[in-house]
C-alpha cells in the first residue's frame, strides 16, 4: 500500500516537474529552426552585468531594460508619481511653483518611459488596457 | 501510512535538490524550460508536503498513536478541532507545517511571478527550495514526525490544557505564515543581487510580498498579546520574553522596509538600505524560528530540543555572510541616485526611521541574546529584565510615533519654513491642547506616558489634517458630498491613505500601551469570603465561592474535572459596575500515584480569568484558590484509599461541597488597566489600513487611470518639443 | 561648506552618535543583569542583597503554602544541592513538583527570599506550544 501510494506521488510529481522540458523539445520536433527553450527573458544573461545607468529615467532601478514588463512597471510607477505630485499640490504640500517644475520633469520622464515602450513592441504584445495579472 | 508520509520528506527532499539545480542550470543559459521546471518543483513541493500533513492529520483525527507525535500531544477526548490543531504543537509536527506553509508562499509567490522579473524569480527560487530542504533534513535526521511506536499505545497523553482555547488555535499558524512569508522577500532580494536587477518590477512583486509577511507577523504578535493578556492569569501582554521579541524584530525591520522601499522608488536612494533590510527580516525570521524551537534560551515558551541548535546556527551563519558577500559585491548596482539635500527632509525622516528601528532592533536583539553574550564574555549566564528594555524602547518608540506625523507632511528635499508653517502648525497646536488638558487632568505624573500621548496626538493631527485636506480638495474638484468624497478619495489612493490608517491604528495602539502600563492599578491578596477590597477606584467584594464539576467536556472549561472559584462584586462608588467569576479549573492527569480521586485533579491547573471589558478601562480578575488546606486534603486521601477507580468523581463531588462549605481564603490578582482595549482596536485599524493600502484597484479602474494620466503624459510632449 | 564635507560631517556625527548609545546600552545590561545560576553555584557564589535567577527543578515534597508566602525548595537538574526558599505573589499554573522553575532570589540574613511576582514555571522537557507561565513585571 504504501509503495503504491509512493510510486504514484512519485508519477505525479514527474509528470508536473517535466512538463516544461517535453513541451520545449515538442515545439523544437514542430518547428527545427527556431531556437526552442531561449532564455524568456532576454536580459536573463544581457542584464547580468547591467550596474546603474546614469541616464536611466526612472529613479527606481538601474539596470538596462530587460523587458516590456519591466517598462510597464517602471511606466505604473511613473504614472502614479504624476498623480500622487497632484494630490499633494491638491492638499497644499506643494506650492503652485514647486508643484509646475515637478511635474513637467515627471511628464518628460513618463514620455521616455512610453516611447521606450514603445520600441520594444509593448503595444503590440498587451492588450491597450495593458490588463496583466 | 507512517512510511508513506516519510517516504514523502524523501521525495521532498530530491524534488528540493533537483529544483535547485534546474533553476541554477536555466538561469545561467540553460534555457527557459529549465527554470520553469524548476518553478514546478517548488509546486511539487507544496504538493508533496500537503500530502505529508494529510496524512499527519489523517492520523490525529483517526487517533492513531502508532504515531509517536500523536499519541504525545493527542487524546481520544480530545476535542475533534483540537486534535487537528495538535499537529503543530509538538516540534516535529510544527517543522512540518513550518515547510509545508513556506512551500505554499512560495509556490504563490512564483505563481503571480511567473511571466516576469524570471531571472530573479529562478535565483529566489533555488533559494527558497534550499530553505525547504534545510527545513525537511531536520525532520528526515532530527525530528521526524512520522516516528513510530510498536505496539502502539492505547491512549495519548492528550493536549495541553492551556491550549485549548479557540484563540490558540489561531495564533499559531498566523505566527508560522508571518515568519515563512518572510522568507519570500528574502529569497527574492537574494535573487535581485544575484541577477543584479533592482528595478521598479522588482519593487512591485516584493513590496506585495514583503507586505504580506508584515501582516501576518504583525497580526501573529497581536493575537499572542490578546492571548496572554485575556486568557492567562499574569494580566499583561507583553513581558519582553524571548519568543515574544523574535518575532518582533523581523516585524520591525519588515515595518522599516516597507517605508524606506518608497524612497528607492522614488528617489533611487537607500538601495544598500532595503536590501540589508530585506535580508535582515529573512534572516532574523529564521533566528526566531531557531530561538523558538531550540531551547538556547530561557523563555516562558520554553521548547527543548538541543539537537537542532547546530544545523539553525550554520543557517543562520550561511544566510549572514551571504548577505554581506551579496551587499560588498553588488555595491555598484545598489548606488544612490540622488543625495540627501537638506537635514529636514522627507528623505532624511525616512532615514531616521531606518535608523530608529534599527536602533530598536539592536536594543532588542542585544537583551534578548544577552544570556548568550554575557556569558562569551564573562562565562557566567545572566539576563536582562522588562526595565532595561523598556528603558531603552520607550524613548525609541515615542521618535517612532511622532515621525508617523511628520513624515507624510514634511517636503521632499528641503522643507521650507513655509512649507513648515503651512504643514505642521494644526497637528501641532493639537498636540499641545492635549499636553495642557492632560497636565491639567494630572497625568503629568507619568512623564513618559504623557510624551507618548502628545506624540500620538500629533500623529493623529496629522492624519487628519491630512484626510480634511484630501476631502476637500477632491470635493473642489468633483464636487461630491463629504462622504462620497472620502470614500473616493480612498479607493483612488490606496496605498496613501491606506498607510495614514496604518498610522492613525498604530498611534491608537501607543496610546493603549501607554495608558494600560502607566496608570495600571493592581491589588493582589488573599481574600475570604465576605471581605472586599479596593482596586483603583473600584471596589470589590469576594461574595461567595463557586464550583463546577464537569467530568466530560463542557464549553468554556474544555476537558477540566472540576472548576473552583469564586463570585465577585465590582462597585464604584456604591454603583454595581460588574460581577465577575474568575475560576481555576483543574485538570486530570496521567499519573496514576496520585490515586484515583487526586489523579483527576492532579493535572496543570489552569486559570479562567473574569474580565469586565470597557472602552475607558478594564477590570480584570483572577484566582487561586487553594485546595490544599488539610480538610481538602483529607478529602483526597481518603477517597484515593476507599473509592473505586470508576467513581473517583465522587470524590471530587465531596471535595467541592466542602470547598463550597468551608472555602479557605483564596489568593486574588486583581488589576484595573485604562484604556486597554484601544491596544486590540488600534491594531484592528492597523490591519484594515494594511488591507485598504495593499488592496489592488480593480483593472478596469486602473486601465481608466492609466489611460488618462497617459494622455496627460504626452500632452506636454508639445510643450517639449516646441 | 562644499556639501561633501556636510555629508561626511554628518556622517560622523550620526556614527559618534551611535557608538555612544551603543556603549550606554552595553555598559547598562551587564550593570543591570542579574546571573542566572544553579542552586548549587547559588550556595557557593551568592552575595547578601544581589539579586539572581536561580533555575533549577522543584524538589518533590517541599511544597508548602502558609498564606501568602508559598514555601519549596529548588534543586539542580542533575539532583543534589537544593536551595530553599520563601516566595510571595502569584504563582504560575504550571507550577507543580518536579517541573523546571526560573525565579530572581536574595539572600537575606540565612534564608533565601524569592522577589515578588519573579516566578516562571517552564514546561517539561518535551517541545510543546508550552504553557507560557505569568511573569510578572515586579
Amino acid at each position: 500500500m504504501t509503495a503504491l501510494l509512493t510510486l504514484a506521488l512519485v508519477g505525479v510529481v514527474l509528470v508536473v516537474i517535466t512538463a516544461p522540458m517535453r513541451h520545449a523539445r515538442a515545439a523544437r520536433r514542430a518547428d527545427p529552426d527556431a531556437r526552442a527553450g531561449a532564455p524568456a527573458s532576454a536580459g536573463g544573461s544581457a542584464s547580468a552585468g547591467g550596474s546603474a545607468s546614469a541616464g536611466a529615467p526612472t529613479s527606481a532601478g538601474g539596470s538596462a531594460w530587460a523587458s516590456s514588463t519591466d517598462l510597464e512597471a517602471a511606466r505604473e510607477a511613473k504614472y502614479r508619481e504624476i498623480r500622487d505630485a497632484e494630490l499633494d499640490y491638491r492638499t497644499g504640500k506643494l506650492s503652485l511653483e514647486d508643484y509646475q517644475a515637478i511635474d513637467a520633469d515627471l511628464r518628460a520622464e513618463a514620455i521616455e518611459i512610453l516611447d521606450r515602450y514603445e520600441r520594444a513592441g509593448g503595444y503590440e504584445r498587451a492588450g491597450e488596457d495593458g490588463t496583466r495579472p | 501510512m507512517a512510511g508513506f508520509g516519510f517516504a514523502c520528506l524523501l521525495l521532498a527532499l530530491v524534488v528540493c535538490a533537483y529544483g535547485i539545480g534546474a533553476s541554477l542550470y536555466g538561469v545561467r543559459g540553460g534555457g527557459a524550460q529549465y527554470m520553469d521546471s524548476g518553478r514546478r518543483s517548488v509546486y511539487a513541493l507544496a504538493g508533496v508536503l500537503s500530502v505529508a500533513v494529510l496524512v499527519l492529520e489523517i492520523a490525529f483525527l483517526r487517533n492513531d498513536f502508532a504515531f509517536n507525535t500523536v499519541a504525545d500531544t493527542s487524546s481520544r477526548t480530545t476535542p475533534g478541532l483540537y486534535k487537528a490543531a495538535a499537529i503543530w504543537s509538538s516540534q516535529e509536527g510544527s517543522l512540518l507545517v513550518w515547510a509545508w506553509l513556506m512551500s505554499l508562499w512560495s509556490s504563490l509567490a512564483l505563481f503571480l511571478t511567473r511571466r516576469r522579473i524570471r531571472d530573479v524569480a529562478a535565483y529566489a527560487t533555488a533559494i527558497m527550495l534550499g530553505f525547504g530542504a534545510f527545513f525537511v533534513f531536520l525532520m528526515v535526521v532530527y525530528a521526524n514526525p512520522f516516528a513510530t511506536t510498536h505496539p502502539a499505545p492505547s491512549e495519548g497523553v492528550g493536549l495541553d490544557p492551556l491550549l485549548r482555547f479557540p484563540a490558540m488555535m489561531i495564533h499559531p499558524p498566523i505566527l508560522y505564515s508571518g515568519y515563512t512569508l518572510c522568507t519570500i522577500p528574502l529569497a527574492f532580494g537574494m535573487g535581485a543581487l544575484l541577477a543584479r536587477r533592482l528595478d521598479a518590477e522588482w519593487i512591485k512583486a516584493i513590496r506585495r510580498f514583503a507586505f504580506a509577511a508584515w501582516l501576518f507577523l504583525g497580526a501573529g504578535i497581536m493575537l499572542g498579546a490578546l492571548w496572554s493578556y485575556s486568557e492567562l492569569g499574569w494580566g499583561g501582554y507583553w513581558g519582553w520574553d524571548a519568543v515574544e521579541n523574535a518575532a518582533l524584530l523581523p516585524w520591525l525591520t519588515g515595518t522599516a522596509f516597507l517605508h524606506s522601499l518608497m524612497i528607492q522608488e522614488k528617489r533611487g536612494m537607500l538601495k544598500v538600505w532595503n536590501v540589508s533590510l530585506v535580508l535582515a527580516t529573512g534572516t532574523l525570521a529564521i533566528m526566531g524560528t531557531f530561538l523558538v524551537r531550540s531551547g538556547v534560551l530561557n523563555s516562558i515558551h520554553a521548547f527543548g530540543g538541543q539537537t537542532l541548535g547546530v544545523p539553525f546556527v550554520i543557517l543562520i551563519a550561511a544566510l549572514i555572510g551571504g548577505s554581506i558577500y551579496l551587499v560588498v559585491s553588488r555595491r555598484d548596482m545598489l548606488r544612490s541616485e540622488h543625495r540627501l539635500d537638506a537635514l529636514l527632509s522627507r528623505e532624511s525622516m525616512f532615514l531616521l526611521n531606518n535608523l530608529v528601528i534599527v536602533g530598536l532592533v539592536f536594543v532588542i536583539l542585544w537583551g534578548t541574546y544577552f544570556p548568550l553574550i554575557s556569558e562569551a564574555f564573562t562565562g557566567q549566564e545572566a539576563s536582562v529584565g522588562p526595565p532595561w528594555f523598556d528603558h531603552y524602547t520607550v524613548p525609541l518608540a515615542l521618535v517612532l510615533v511622532a515621525l508617523s506625523g511628520i513624515g507624510p507632511v514634511i517636503a521632499w528635499r528641503r522643507a521650507t519654513l513655509a512649507n513648515a508653517r503651512r504643514n505642521f502648525i494644526a497637528p501641532l497646536a493639537f498636540a499641545l491642547l492635549v499636553l495642557a488638558v492632560l497636565l491639567a487632568g494630572g497625568v503629568g505624573s507619568k512623564p513618559w506616558a504623557l510624551a507618548m500621548f502628545c506624540c500620538a496626538a500629533f500623529a493623529l493631527g496629522s492624519a487628519a489634517q491630512e484626510f480634511y485636506r484630501g476631502t476637500r480638495a477632491r470635493r473642489a474638484m468633483a464636487g461630491e458630498p463629504v462622504p462620497r468624497a472620502l470614500v473616493a478619495l480612498v479607493r483612488r489612493n490606496r496605498r496613501r491613505y491606506g498607510g495614514y490608517i496604518v498610522h492613525i491604528g498604530m498611534a491608537v495602539l501607543f496610546i493603549g500601551v501607554a495608558a494600560s502600563s502607566s496608570f495600571q492599578r493592581v491589588n493582589e491578596l488573599q481574600l475570604s469570603p465576605g471581605q472586599s477590597t479596593r482596586v483603583g477606584s473600584y471596589e470589590v467584594r469576594y461574595v461567595r465561592p463557586t464550583a463546577t464539576l464537569t467530568p466530560k467536556e463542557d464549553s468554556a472549561h474544555t476537558g477540566s474535572t472540576m472548576s473552583l472559584g469564586a463570585l465577585l462584586d465590582v462597585t464604584k462608588g456604591g454603583r454595581h459596575v460588574a460581577t465577575l467569576e474568575p475560576s481555576e479549573g483543574f485538570y486530570a492527569s496521567q499519573e496514576a500515584s496520585q490515586g484515583t480521586v487526586g489523579s483527576l485533579i492532579g493535572g496543570q491547573p489552569v486559570s479562567h480569568i473574569a474580565m469586565d471589558i470597557g472602552a475607558t478601562r478594564n477590570v480584570w480578575t483572577a484566582i487561586q484558590p487553594d485546595i490544599e488546606t488539610p480538610s481538602l486534603k483529607r478529602i483526597v486521601t481518603v477517597g484515593n484509599k476507599t473509592l473505586p477507580p470508576e467513581d473517583g468523581i465522587v470524590g471530587i463531588a465531596y471535595l467541592a461541597r466542602e470547598y463550597l462549605k468551608h472555602p479557605p481564603p483564596a489568593q486574588f490578582n486583581l488589576i484595573v488597566s485604562p484604556l486597554v482595549m484601544w491596544i486590540w482596536i488600534g491594531g484592528l485599524i492597523v490591519v484594515g489600513g494594511a488591507l485598504i493600502a495593499m488592496w489592488p484597484a480593480p483593472s478596469v479602474v486602473r486601465a481608466r487611470v492609466r489611460a488618462r494620466t497617459r494622455a496627460r503624459a504626452l500632452g506636454s510632449r508639445g510643450l517639449a518639443r516646441a | 561648506m562644499n556639501p561633501s564635507r556636510k555629508r561626511t560631517v554628518r556622517l560622523v556625527v550620526a556614527l559618534s552618535a551611535a557608538v555612544l548609545l551603543a556603549t550606554a546600552l552595553i555598559y547598562t545590561s551587564f550593570s543591570a543583569a542579574s546571573p542566572a545560576l544553579t542552586p548549587s553555584q547559588l550556595l557557593r557564589q551568592a552575595l547578601p542583597g544581589r539579586s539572581y535567577q536561580l533555575t533549577g527543578t522543584v524538589v518533590k515534597g517541599s511544597v508548602h503554602r502558609e498564606g501568602p508566602v508559598l514555601d519549596f525548595s529548588v534543586a539542580d537538574r542533575a539532583g543534589g544541592a537544593a536551595v530553599a526558599l520563601a516566595y510571595t505573589g502569584t504563582v504560575p499554573d504550571p507550577f507543580h513538583e518536579g517541573r523546571e522553575v526560573i525565579v530572581t532570589v536574595q539572600k537575606q540574613g540565612g534564608r533565601y527570599v524569592g522577589e515578588r511576582n519573579s516566578l516562571i514555571t517552564k514546561c517539561p522537557s518535551k517541545y510543546k506550544t508550552a504553557p507560557p507561565s505569568e511573569n510578572q513585571n515586579a
